[in-house]
């Protein structure tokens, strides 16, 4: 156990160098790049597609604590998550997160 | 102006950048950290290493890949790799801001230090905003602004992770829950253009379908294909109607 909190750590740390080579070099190369050009619109289309491809990922096929609910439950929490934002709160997003949760909770509780 | 009025005036700058930050910005981020502290907590990993992603990775989406890959056990080199093409977005951000922080003439060094704070909320509040402002304000309202929300996100992240963990287990789950609903509410309402929308669809579609075969790879080759269709379908789609246009 304590190996693989080490590796967590050094983990960690290289991610968290990793990420900020790609902010000093945006202040290094600032006067001599165009942010609008097209490598960095399909490398933004990229990014969103990862972070969406992980976050369909998590609810349909969940590793860890979420393992433990089923699809119905994460796909009713999602839904009202998304009314409470689009349809009651005009885009609250601490309301429709917390909305989420808590239709989670009462799922969880009605199963038990 | 001397010395002592420009002192005065830079902090100003920053109780305003600070002032402005602790409230809806702060909140927002304080959502999306707690749920994420939760999920780590949920998922085994330790608290020192996920408070300290908050203050060196600085992005939620490279924080939830590195600990949702750490562990399905993905290698760490494919994990650091996918990490950083998460991460590319901030090199065309940050040479966006510079300018507007540069007219000012700093040393060099405050740039690389301000860069560290930069994130999409820190990012989006203050490009619009210092147009308007005197140059030598820019650095300290943006340290006072970008600070604050990392000083809550940090804490959040270790309340999140203890207050999941302390929950009893029903609540504990709900919380964790909320990390992904944070994902995504914020990426389906930001998503206005329609290459967003693309991406994001696209992204949604392949995730899951790579996981099933190749889940370690999968967030990485997920958003490449999905990211590199939705590009496609868009140029060509753009294209298309410029011809059309043009006729």
């Amino acid at each position: 156990m304590s190996e693989l909190v080490n590796e967590y750590l050094l983990l960690t740390l290289a991610c968290g160098a990793g990420t900020y080579l790609w902010r000093g070099l945006g202040v290094a190369v600032s006067s001599r790049i165009r942010p609008e050009s097209e490598l960095f619109a399909w490398v933004g289309c990229v990014a969103f597609a990862m972070i969406a491809g992980l976050i369909s990922r998590i609810l349909f096929l969940p590793s860890g604590a979420l393992e433990v609910t089923s699809l119905w439950q994460r796909l009713l929490g999602a839904a009202a998550a998304l009314a409470v934002y689009y349809l009651i709160s005009r885009r609250n997003l601490f309301a429709g997160v917390l909305a989420g949760g808590a239709a989670m909770y009462a799922l969880l509780l009605l199963q038990h | 102006m001397n010395a002592a009025a420009e002192g005065s005036g830079r902090r100003a700058a920053l109780r305003d950048g600070v002032l402005a930050a602790a409230g809806v910005p702060a909140l927002v981020l304080i959502t999306g950290y707690l749920g994420f502290g939760a999920l780590a907590a949920g998922n085994g990993l330790s608290l020192p290493g996920t408070v300290l992603s908050t203050l060196l990775l600085w992005a939620l989406p490279g924080q939830l890949i590195l600990v949702e890959m750490h562990t399905l056990g993905a290698p760490f080199a494919l994990v650091l790799l996918t990490v950083m093409f998460s991460a590319v977005r901030f090199l065309p951000m940050t040479v966006v801001l510079m300018p507007l922080l540069r007219e000012a003439r700093e040393r060099p060094l405050h740039y690389y230090a301000a860069a560290q704070f930069l994130s999409m909320s820190g990012w989006a509040w203050t490009m619009t905003r210092f147009p308007d402002m005197a140059p030598e304000r820019r650095l300290p309202y943006f340290l006072g602004f970008a600070g604050t929300l990392m000083l809550a996100a940090t804490l959040a992240t270790a309340a999140g992770f203890v207050g999941g963990d302390l929950l009893p287990k029903l609540a504990k789950l709900a919380m964790v829950f909320m990390s992904p609903m944070y994902f995504l509410l914020l990426m389906t309402g930001e998503a206005r253009q329609l290459m967003a929308r693309l991406s994001l669809l696209c992204g949604a579609v392949a995730g899951p379908l790579l996981h099933l075969v190749a889940p370690h790879a999968s967030v990485l080759a997920g958003g490449l294909i999905g990211g590199t269709v939705a590009y496609g379908v868009h140029r060509a789609w753009r294209n298309r109607s410029a011809r059309l246009g043009a006729r």
